[in-house]
């Protein structure tokens, strides 16, 4: 295979924004994520975790509490508003103000017909539910003091309101408190502080379980208003606490401070006896802060916090033991890439929410050609930041796009698109190119042609627009369309081949369609995969089409004969080592080797892999990283031993790997430790010995 | 005062056989001051570690091929770069062993030399005069390279001087008898042409030496007859206009060095300093006539200031690196350490302290200057100014010497400084009714005075109990002699606070001579001229100063003590040497007084908690000197360029 020069970068500090809440719909099987920049992102644990849909943040929209209500998603937050999403096209469709001041909490009835929220001013507040809105019903009675959690009976008749220092009960119907639960503050020198019930849970059989400041798990009859058992989980803060309602509410699991997560469950304390109780059963230790947000699936305890890192713990009970599903699963990183390689100039387009960087690569003394593997090249020039560039507006970035020559950049937020003009003269200068075509104003994904003569840009009603980009003017091309009618699902890949002729695009609805560009119009539809595509890339020479899954599986579809290549079918037939389909990031880019029309570079998080697609697959039971083997082997061996997977892992944690026009690998790693540096300081802990 | 070291060889020389030449080219630093390559005039390059006179490692060109220009060291590549048979350029690492298998390539024109500074990339200096960066020489080693020297024009000495950021090849030439001078920048490129001026007809610089101070470039070069001159190159403003004009250099004769019988031959100048030269080659002015010394002078009092004599015969050759001249001469290539501190009266006084950057000493001069508001309304010099002082009031004097403080330019003060300070202090000695504290304390703030220029004025102060004064030529002088810090040390005992059970933790003087005695603290002394005139003070003063001192430990040790930036206070080690001088100058008498036994038992206790301290310290150093040994984990840093092979 041979020798690569590696630009390892890691000056891209991304930044992952903090998990505040999340919200599991157990019918769909989605998890909806919000994030202290007010992003709120949808992953699919029907189809590996992955995270499918995004809606970019925006300033000032800070998301207290996330709700289903069937397939619809609604946020409340302490900018005071209630907004429903459009999760086709990933922005908000409505924004209603509950004029309550800020809201702490939202939480849905069973019926799913009302909402109520909590609010700052202490009152709870009523909306119905109707088709395409919401209205306000009306305000349950009003206490002092801020609401901070709330929970519906099952039943929909009664409401919990977690408050400061109580916990009341109101009769839904009426709107009239029924009874108040005093919670007790915490002892000791904190005890004239008030106490916050930061959750609430409320049970079939009227049982209410709180979580609070003073560290407290409390289990409560609701019916008499009697406190049943108290639970002390931690020195700090319950921050969260939720029931496995989807299934039979016997088992609660609660966040803290510390960046626990305690599982109690409702089952007898000893063996022959019928009578049941609530139990502290596990505690799982995956966060170092804050434990903000957590989802209870039927098999999993999810959890996410101020560490911005997504754990899915499966509970070893509900799943089949050393298998891929009882794996724990972290998700550090999104699941697509922040990261634009313009291989012709050398140039790295890093995508913050509020900014964009544009780096160029450093370079090595020219004469050295020393250089053994494992050598580190002595730098001539140092990596240079050519521009950044502060975003308009307050709504955050969702997609940017550089041309492969470097001379344009295109960014897109929900509510506008901006394409720049970069030239490199003596100094660089950036100009926005004025009056974009108006088609372009709602974009979801960019993407640059190989000669940079045309943007294409992914519009809401899965339509791709096509625009001409030139030193003079842009100029709206065409409209390309597959079907007229109802078709909503967004596109979330595009990519278009290096001859100019066709342009592929993938939706979320795991469909991918190819356009043939010169007669603009649909060529084909690749039959359609069970499992969303996280990558897809057009072959220069042979003009395939690679994809890759969710599910971690690939396929290559000649574009030409209109169906999967011999090489596509062979792999199916073969299937894929498990240890390749056990990986749990997706491949998140492809890329292709001029030099060798035979190598297709793709990467996931921790890996990244080149394929060699003359060469055979791997047997099933071999190894799949055989890298150490065939080093250690002599050259002579190493034919026999080698199979199409090369699979580097010397760079962790990566964003990007991509090819240079001039044969040298971009890397562009992230280290997790270094986003940890950059963490506040956990709450503090007495560890063994210290 | 320089001064030359006792010698050492480094190795032996192979010189030719009529001993016109040593046998080496060149010498180079390596990859510090302890490393440099020898690179001898045929066919090998040697590396040797300095220190321990021994080499490291040699390598040698092919039989029939000769080095023709010095290995210079790549200190951002670790590679050695050279060129054999004037064309082929050859780079090589400390692991390669054979030079034949390194990496070689052969440029389209003959190269005079490759320089390079340290942390610099080399450069490529070609006969015809042409300059490329060695990177991208390569990069098309075939390229043409122009021509720029005029026809018989040859390249007879170069060198490379770096100047703030910018590098600079300097080369002198020679055509028709007429010498000239190229400052060629490198980075942008630009070269500039000068024309040296004629010494007696016939006479060739025998040497150059070319060194970057004050924004300037010093060039220095000796005639056979014995004249060194300098001339001074500006880096600034250097012609765009390519050099087409040969601009006259102007030069200054800096020294006009003893010839003995004849002229010079094999001699050597090498600027060591600003104001020190090395000369090889030349007679030693007390000696006779032979030609085989080292010596150093001084150029600005142009004085020897060290010499010796070198056994064997001298070859003009003469390199230094981080104060060690090398120098070959007979059969051996010796080095000889050197040293030449800065001349000042101060440091010739006693010890030097801190100095003040320049930076500092200017915001003074200018806080000075603005926060003097009132301005005389006349316009009195220096001489004017000393008259008023013998006659008039103190007011009078005062506004008159703000006004000639404000008038006057930094560099003109020192002088006029002294002399005022001399005058009024010489008034107030005479007329004990007059004394003018404010306008003392503003010329001792100017900086421009020390004790040596006006040696009576700290007793005048302690005399009049001015001890604002006194703290602040404590503060500012630096050349106070020990006996004057006894004196103030005395006066401030004396007036002791009447404190009733002076406890360890309250200070048992007054804040003001705190303050003042802090200050002698850290005031520089010398233990042998100290501790006479410590025995002086009476045993109540010692003890009251070994209070303080305890309280000052005392504070010091409470980990909390605020240290301010700023804050002049003394440190712990301060303190306990003035602990140590204390006790040494009076252990017999304090052992005799009862009321010392308590001070002396705490002091005991210091003692033993630094003994065991210390003693801790020298448990954990073992280890910490494993941290030292400990191979630094390579950091990956932001970016790096890396190869891999993947199979």
């Amino acid at each position: 295979m041979g020798e690569f020069k590696v630009h390892r970068v890691r000056f891209f500090d991304y930044m992952p924004s903090a998990i505040r809440t999340m919200a599991f719909n157990s019918q769909t099987e989605r998890l909806a994520v919000a994030r202290a920049d007010g992003a709120v992102e949808i992953f699919n644990f029907n189809d590996n975790f992955f995270q499918e849909k995004v809606i970019p943040g925006q300033d000032g929209r800070a998301i207290e509490a996330l709700c289903w209500v069937g397939h619809r998603l609604f946020s409340a937050g302490l900018n005071g508003e209630i907004t429903e999403y459009d999760l086709e096209n990933l922005r908000p469709q409505y924004t209603v103000d509950a004029y309550g001041g800020p809201i702490w909490t939202i939480s849905s009835n069973s019926q799913g017909t009302q909402l109520a929220v909590g609010c700052e001013d202490g009152t709870v507040k009523i909306f119905a539910i109707l088709e395409e809105r919401i209205q306000f019903q009306r305000n349950l009675n009003r206490h002092k003091g801020r609401i901070i959690s709330l929970c519906w009976h099952p039943s929909s008749a009664q409401i919990a309101a977690g408050m400061t220092d109580m916990i009341t009960i109101y009769d839904a119907e009426t709107g009239q408190a029924t009874r108040r639960l005093l919670v007790d503050r915490a002892m000791g020198a904190s005890k004239n502080k008030e106490v916050v019930v930061w959750s609430v849970g409320y049970l079939s059989d009227h049982t209410i379980i709180s979580g609070d400041s003073a560290g407290k798990v409390q289990i409560w009859n609701g019916l008499t208003g009697t406190l049943v058992r108290t639970y002390l989980v931690t020195k700090w803060d319950v921050l969260s606490l939720i029931i496995n309602a989807s299934q039979d509410e016997s088992s609660v699991i609660a966040g803290t401070s510390e960046g626990t997560v305690i599982q109690f469950q409702f089952i007898s304390s000893t063996l022959d006896q019928h009578d049941k109780e609530w139990v502290r059963t596990r505690t799982f230790r995956n966060h170092s802060h804050d434990v903000s947000a957590l989802a209870h699936t039927d098999t999993a305890v999810v959890s996410g916090g101020m560490d911005t890192q997504l754990v899915v713990r499966p509970l070893l009970d509900k799943v089949e033991k050393n298998t891929q599903e009882s794996a724990l699963r972290k998700i550090a990183f999104p699941h697509r890439s922040l990261v634009g390689c313009a291989k012709k100039a050398g140039l790295l387009l890093f995508q913050f929410p509020d900014r964009l960087e544009l780096w160029k690569l450093g370079e090595n003394f020219h004469y050295v050609h020393t250089g053994k593997p494992g050598d580190r090249l002595p730098v001539k020039r140092k990596p240079e930041k050519l521009i950044e560039l502060k975003r308009k507006g307050e709504d955050h970035i969702c997609c940017s796009a550089l041309s492969a020559c470097g001379g344009w950049l295109a960014y897109s937020t929900v509510s506008s698109v901006r394409l720049y003009r970069i030239q490199y003269n003596k100094t660089i200068s950036i100009n926005k190119v004025p009056k974009l075509p108006k088609e372009l104003r709602s974009v979801h994904q960019l993407c640059f042609s190989s000669d940079s003569s045309k943007l294409f840009a992914s519009s809401c009603q899965s339509s791709v627009i096509v625009v001409a980009v030139s030193q003079q003017e842009c100029r709206y091309l065409h409209t390309l369309k597959h079907k007229t009618g109802e078709w909503k699902a967004r596109m979330h890949l595009l990519c278009a081949s290096d001859d100019g002729k066709w342009l592929a695009t993938a939706n979320t609805d795991c469909e991918i369609h190819i356009y043939n560009l010169h007669k603009m119009k649909l060529h084909c539809m690749v039959p359609v995969y069970n499992s969303c595509p996280t990558t897809i890339a057009i072959h220069p020479v042979t003009n395939n089409l690679i994809s890759v899954h969710a599910d971690q599986q690939i396929f290559e579809f000649s574009l030409v004969q209109k169906e999967y290549t011999q090489w596509s079918r062979r792999l199916q037939t073969q299937g894929l080592l498990s240890l390749w389909l056990e990986r749990d990031t997706p491949i998140t880019h492809i890329t292709f080797n001029p030099k060798n029309p035979d190598h297709i570079i793709l990467h996931d998080t921790y890996m990244f892999c080149i394929i060699d697609q003359s060469l055979p697959f791997p047997e099933l039971n071999a190894v799949l990283w055989n890298q150490m083997t065939l080093k250690n082997l002599p050259v002579s061996q190493r034919i026999g031993q080698s199979h199409a997977f090369k699979i580097c892992k010397i760079f962790q944690h990566l964003m990007c790997v991509s090819l240079l026009e001039d044969l040298s690998l971009v890397v562009v790693e992230r280290p997790l430790l270094d986003i940890m540096s950059q963490l506040p300081a956990p709450v503090r802990q007495k560890k063994f010995a210290t | 005062m320089a001064a030359l070291y006792e010698g050492y060889t480094l190795c032996g020389l192979v010189p030719d056989q009529n001993l016109s030449s040593s046998g080496i080219q060149g010498i180079e630093e390596e990859r510090d001051r302890d490393h440099v390559v020898v690179t001898d005039s045929t066919r090998s390059v040697t590396l040797y570690k300095v220190s321990d006179q021994k080499p490291l490692g040699s390598w040698t060109v092919k039989q029939g091929q000769k080095l023709t220009c010095p290995a210079v060291f790549n200190s951002q590549t670790n590679e050695y770069v050279a060129v054999t048979d004037n064309k082929v350029i050859r780079i090589w690492k400390e692991d390669d062993i054979l030079l034949d298998k390194a990496f070689k390539a052969t440029v389209s024109s003959d190269v005079w030399k490759v320089h390079c500074t340290h942390g610099g990339e080399p450069v490529v200096l070609f006969q015809r005069g042409a300059v490329r960066l060695l990177d991208s020489l390569l990069a098309a080693p075939q390229q043409p390279i122009e021509e720029v020297l005029a026809q018989e024009e040859t390249i007879r000495w170069s060198t490379i001087i770096v100047a703030e950021t910018q590098q600079f090849i300097i080369i002198t030439t020679e055509q028709k008898g007429e010498h000239f001078l190229y400052l060629q920048r490198l980075n942008p490129n630009s070269v500039q042409r000068y024309r040296l001026e004629r010494e007696e007809p016939g006479l060739s610089p025998l040497s150059f030496s070319a060194i970057y101070k004050d924004k300037h470039i010093c060039l220095l070069y000796l005639y056979p007859n014995g004249h060194m001159y300098q001339s001074v190159l500006s880096v600034r403003g250097l012609g765009t206009e390519e050099g087409v004009q040969a601009l006259p250099l102007p030069r200054s004769l800096l020294l006009g060095l003893p010839v003995g019988d004849g002229q010079l031959e094999a001699a050597s100048a090498m600027a060591l300093d600003e104001a020190h030269v090395a000369v090889v080659g030349v007679p030693h002015p007390s000696a006779g006539g032979g030609k085989d010394f080292l010596c150093i002078w001084n150029t600005n009092f142009q004085t020897l200031q060290a010499g010796k004599e070198m056994a064997g015969k001298i070859y003009g050759q003469l390199w230094s690196y981080s104060n060690k001249v090398f120098i070959p001469h007979g059969k051996t290539l010796s080095i000889i350490p050197f040293e030449c501190p800065k001349s000042s009266l101060a440091s010739a006084l006693g010890k030097l302290k801190h100095t003040k950057t320049e930076g500092e000493l200017n915001q003074t001069c200018h806080t000075l200057r603005t926060t003097r508001k009132s301005q005389s309304t006349t316009n009195l010099t220096t001489d004017q100014v000393l008259e008023l002082i013998k006659t008039a009031p103190v007011e009078e004097i005062q506004k008159e010497v703000e006004g000639f403080l404000t008038r006057s330019e930094f560099q003109d003060l020192q002088p006029s400084v002294g002399q005022l300070a001399l005058t009024l202090v010489s008034r107030s000695l005479a007329d004990p009714a007059f004394y003018s504290s404010s306008t003392l304390a503003q010329l001792v703030h100017t900086r421009c005075l020390c004790h040596s220029v006006c040696p009576d004025l700290v007793l005048l102060a302690l005399e009049k109990k001015d001890y604002f004064l006194c703290q602040l030529c404590l503060q500012f002088f630096p050349d106070i002699p020990e006996a004057v810090t006894c004196a103030c040390l005395k006066t401030r005992a004396e007036d002791k606070k009447k404190a009733s059970a002076p406890s360890q933790l309250i200070c048992p003087v007054g804040l003001h001579k705190a303050v003042l005695i802090n200050e002698i603290l850290q005031t520089p002394y010398s233990d042998t001229f100290l501790l006479p005139h410590l025995k002086d003070l009476s045993s109540q003063n010692v003890m009251l100063f070994l209070q303080y001192l305890q309280f000052l430990y005392l504070k010091y040790s409470q980990d909390a003590f605020p240290q301010m930036e700023g804050f002049r206070s003394p440190s712990l080690s301060q303190i306990m040497d003035w602990v140590c001088l204390l006790l040494d100058a009076h252990f017999t008498v304090l052992v005799m007084t009862p009321e010392a036994k308590g001070l002396l038992l705490n002091l005991h206790s210091f003692v033993k908690s630094q003994v065991r301290l210390v003693s801790e310290l020298g448990k954990i150093e073992g280890s910490l000197q494993q941290l030292h040994k400990m191979k630094a984990k390579e950091s990956i840093g932001q970016y790096s360029i890396e190869i891999i092979e993947l199979f």
